[in-house]
């Protein structure tokens, strides 16, 4: 355990370093959205409307971005297969991975999230729901995107294979989180989409750094 | 057919096309390995008689 | 485990393939030919649905074949995966183009039936959506196994992927039971007592078999296309490395 707790502050430590990813992800997932006034026009009633799902879905844009890195500095110098060779189970490697890319992205989309949600004059009790459905939500985000960035490892043109094979895996959690926020504006009970989206991200985390191990493994047999 | 003609003949011409492209790609496929192979094997075939005398050459 | 290692020689499987080949393809022709004529012509029109019941003579077969065609996708990852079987790998990679194609005649005539049933072209309920996930599930496995210079390890990573993406077969099959949706749903299930006429089960259970018979067929020759493939490539490799 204290073994995958140095990989966890390693995992931090590089991505601190290169500290430009958090912000970069924030700045996109920003910009992305704000470019949906232009689009669909400035009609408040409109924006309101659909501010929601455009959060959602710009939200699983961003934590797309970072995710081709998550293991490539590691396979291209040779760590990757140092740490498979480590006392510690791989599928634990993977989960602090998996963790330190949460932390770098996830979190910070969180933090961002009110802003948009205040530009696009979201109901007010829309609030803490849609930070309660990113805050359950995105952390099966970066589960689900770890099987795609450990089976694409070495590919020809990864990082837009990363997108094809993440995106359909990705919607489940977009109907739920959007589908709880729209139970809430509307008045519906909200429990039942917040319960599946929970289930997600139980059944997510063991399966996910397994089948996300399993890849590395075959990735640098 | 009850005023949906319009409806059901393209949604069957459209599975006939996929199920014939299919077929059509795969024979196509098939065909052209099988030609590669064969090119393959005739220019391996005078090798031996050539190759048999190369280190005497070399 | 016994019988299946008979057929890891591909020389052994390409002489099975040759004998068996002729028997489905006549097989298949001739469902299609007895399956078209119950459907368009010795099968009345629906009471509800009219005659655009007999697009459901196509659509539903083929959207069987489209999670059977996953299945088999997935079962042969797991082989290649767990048994390391040769064949599995090649079975795998030629399922992948060919439940594509059904699934896209699924999407297609589906579209084209809800069009005068329901008056659009498509819905958002769960049995769409998860259809269109096992599309592009799909089209991601197509792109990921010719995604690496190395076709094994190209191989490998779809079959973790065909694995992955399994979880979506059971959410179609049952979407319509868990969710209140649009689409009805299934009437063949029940065996016992089908909620559907006999008139209209014969035609479409002769689809089906028709349909399950060219999957087959098909799935044959595009093992023997990926085999022949290989053995071209495993040649020009050794007479690049005889130079």
């Amino acid at each position: 355990m204290n073994a995958a707790f140095v990989i966890l502050r390693r995992e931090l430590h590089l991505a601190l370093r290169g500290s430009g990813d958090s912000a970069t992800t924030v700045l996109f997932f920003i910009l992305a959205a704000i470019l949906f006034p232009f689009g669909v026009g400035p009609e408040a009633s409109i924006l309101a409307r659909i501010g929601a799902g455009v959060i959602w879905v710009v939200a699983l844009l961003a934590a797309m971005l970072s995710l081709e890195r998550m293991f490539l500095t590691d396979y291209e110098d040779g760590s990757l297969e140092l740490l498979t060779l480590a006392p510690l189970p791989l599928e634990l490697v993977v989960l602090a991975k998996i963790a330190a890319h949460w932390i770098t992205t996830g979190l910070p989309l969180i933090v961002a999230t009110p802003l948009l949600a205040i530009l696009f004059g979201l109901p007010p009790q829309a609030f803490p729901i849609l930070l309660l459905t990113m805050l359950i939500g995105t952390p099966t985000l970066s589960l689900l995107g770890c099987i795609g960035a450990a089976l694409t490892l070495g590919a020809r043109r990864g990082g837009v294979l990363i997108a094809l094979l993440v995106l359909p895996l990705y919607i489940p959690v977009l109907i739920f989180g959007v589908g709880a926020i729209d139970a809430a504006v509307t008045g519906l009970p909200v429990r039942p989409h917040l319960l599946i989206l929970a289930s997600l991200l139980v059944v997510a985390l063991p399966l996910c750094p397994w089948a996300a191990a399993a890849a590395l493994r075959q990735a640098l047999d | 057919m009850g005023g949906h003609a319009a409806f059901i003949w393209p949604a069957l011409g459209l599975t006939a096309a996929v199920l014939i492209l299919m077929l059509v790609a795969t024979l196509y496929s098939l065909r052209s390995g099988e030609a590669a192979l064969s090119r393959l094997k005739a220019t391996r075939e005078p090798r031996p008689g050539r190759r048999s005398p190369a280190p005497d050459a070399g | 485990m016994a019988n299946l290692h008979r057929f890891a020689n591909p020389n052994r499987f390409l002489r099975f393939s040759r004998v068996i080949l002729p028997w489905l393809a006549g097989i298949t022709a001739l469902l299609f030919i007895v399956g078209l004529y119950y459907a368009l012509f010795a099968s009345p029109a629906d009471y509800q649905q009219g005659e655009t019941v007999r697009i459901m003579y196509v659509h539903v077969p083929a959207a069987w074949i489209s999670m059977f065609g996953y299945s088999v996708m997935a079962g042969a990852s797991a082989t290649a995966l767990i048994w390391r079987h040769p064949l599995a790998d090649i079975t795998a990679r030629a399922a992948a183009p060919i439940g594509a194609g059904f699934t896209l005649i699924t999407l297609a005539t589906g579209s084209l039936w809800g069009k005068p049933m329901w008056g659009t072209w498509w819905v958002w309920d769960a049995r769409l959506t998860s259809v269109l996930i096992l599309f592009f599930l799909y089209l991601g496995h197509i792109a990921l196994s010719r995604a690496f210079d190395d076709p094994t390890r190209g191989a490998k990573a779809a079959a973790v992927l065909a694995l992955v993406g399994f979880v979506n077969v059971p959410i179609i099959k049952f979407s319509v039971d868990w969710w209140n949706v649009l689409h009805q749903p299934a009437s063949v299930s029940r065996l016992a007592a089908p909620a559907i006429d006999p008139s209209m089960l014969r035609p479409l259970l002769i689809m089906a078999l028709a349909f399950t018979f060219y999957f087959l067929t098909l799935l044959l020759l595009q093992i023997r296309a990926e085999l022949t493939h290989r053995k071209v490539r495993a040649l020009q490799l050794a007479q690049a490395s005889a130079q």
